[in-house]
């Protein structure tokens, strides 16, 4: 394992074009449910228990075992019922890969535009992680994605935002535990979190015609 | 309490549909209802006690066999409480769905009270060409009340292959359960899944209400509401979908 390569995987500014994602976030925004942190705080705690754990546990699947990309792709695709959401996924799973051939090789079977998790479980593997390492990039993921948005959707100011995201680290640390202890399960048996908000507002966002953001 | 209630619905060979099980244990009572003789069986849920209460171990199982129909339905809602210390309330609905054969599963919702420990498991299995239209829904708390925890866990398939696979978690033990991720303070949730051929268009539903295709042959509408007329507002129509036959 290597710390270095973890940091350079979990990194805001690895060129994966997740910048252009807020996580879900504008769309609770432009509908009112966030305004200030203690809004943002039960966003993200909500995103992290629910699409941080499930990208969790299909990232480490899939850095565990490279032959199960095809299913966990599959069980992905069941737990998205927002067509926008699954775009969003795959688009940022391309980008993701893109970044991955140029800085390792990757298993081939990936394919070109899988659902994000299995992307960044693909590159961990490639980059000789460990499922809890990668685990824990696609939690810290699901929430510093939609922080960030945050401090330029509504202004708050980022010392704020980073203490928020101090304090749920651990919470990372501990849903990325469950999701690595989960990943030899079957596919129908891994985590399956939804969040209703999320896939609701995913679609109304697809339809605005300006946006900030992407997803 | 432990109880398992179990439906068999087959086609009677004249193109409508006969009960060759209908069996059910309190508190999981069934009773055949509508208009006999249209070959269309209704049969609703009865409340047979309190409950679910913490310790209860319930089980539906229904069959819907080639080219039967069965619409399923509730007499009232079902309020998970507290009940003695014991583990979690159970129940699990399995459902198999024939080709040919169309199920309709519409019940009241489930309603959370607080301190109430409840987990909710559905397994429908759809085989090629068969007919779904299943929908839950949930009330966080009876009215002005924080809710106890709910786990809702569904796994529908079609033709073999894992159309639909959701969780929902509420209650003081799930976090953020009430944040703008998952229902930002609305108090009632509802969930319709329609497998087949015949599906309601996707759109936009409500404000807060989306119907989406899924990756899959069939739909999720889902609605939030701050209550669950909001609720059937957005849902209720889909149910009435000429494209899936109601009787008479």
């Amino acid at each position: 394992m290597s710390l270095a390569t973890l940091l350079l995987l979990a990194d805001g500014r690895l060129p994966s074009g997740g910048h252009a994602h807020s996580g879900g976030l504008e769309a609770q925004v432009a509908a009112g449910r966030v305004k200030e942190i203690s809004g943002l705080d039960g966003f993200l705690r909500g995103k992290l228990a629910t699409g941080g754990l499930v990208s969790a546990a299909f990232a480490a699947a899939a850095c565990a075992d490279v032959t199960r990309f095809s299913e966990l792709d599959l069980g992905l695709d069941a737990r998205t019922p927002s067509p926008g959401l699954r775009r969003a996924s795959r688009a940022q799973g391309r980008a993701l890969l893109r970044a991955g051939r140029a800085m390792w090789t990757l298993p081939a079977a990936v394919g070109r535009e899988p659902h994000q998790p299995v992307a960044l479980g693909a590159l961990a593997a490639a980059a000789g992680l460990s499922p809890v390492e990668v685990a824990v990039a696609a939690a810290h993921g699901s929430i510093t994605g939609p922080a960030s948005a945050a401090v330029r959707l509504l202004g708050l100011d980022p010392y704020a935002v980073h203490a928020l995201l101090a304090r749920l680290a651990p919470e990372c640390d501990r849903v990325a535990a469950v999701a690595a202890e989960r990943s030899g399960d079957p596919v129908d048996e891994l985590p399956a979190a939804g969040a209703p908000l999320l896939d609701i507002g995913a679609e109304h966002h697809a339809t605005w015609e300006v946006r900030l953001f992407a997803s | 309490m432990r109880a398992r209630a179990h439906i068999v619905a087959e086609s009677d060979g004249r193109g409508g549909t006969r009960l060759a099980v209908l069996h059910g244990e309190s508190p999981l009572l069934l009773r055949r209802t509508g208009r006999r003789g249209d070959g269309r069986p209704i049969v609703h849920l009865v409340g047979g006690a309190a409950g679910p209460l913490r310790g209860d171990d319930l089980r539906l199982d229904i069959e819907v066999g080639p080219g039967a129909w069965l619409e399923m339905l509730s007499v009232a809602a079902s309020l998970a409480l507290p009940g003695r210390p014991a583990p979690a309330s159970r129940l699990t609905v399995t459902a198999t769905v024939a080709a040919g054969a169309t199920l309709r599963w519409l019940p009241e919702p489930l309603i959370a009270a607080a301190g109430c420990d409840h987990v909710a498991i559905t397994r429908v299995a759809v085989e090629a060409g068969g007919s779904l239209l299943w929908r839950d829904d949930l009330v966080c708390g009876r009215h002005g009340e924080e809710p106890g925890d709910v786990r809702a866990d569904a796994l529908i398939s079609y033709a073999g292959t894992t159309l639909y696979r959701h969780e929902l978690t509420v209650g003081p033990r799930a976090p953020g359960w009430d944040g703008a991720a998952v229902l930002g303070g609305g108090q009632a949730v509802g969930t319709l899944v329609a497998a087949g051929s015949d599906l309601p268009a996707p759109g936009i539903a409500g404000p807060n209400a989306a119907v989406m295709p899924l990756a899959g042959p069939g739909i999720l509408a889902t609605a939030v509401g701050s209550d669950i007329r909001e609720v059937c507002r957005a849902l209720d129509p889909l149910c009435r979908s000429p494209l899936i036959p109601v009787p008479g």
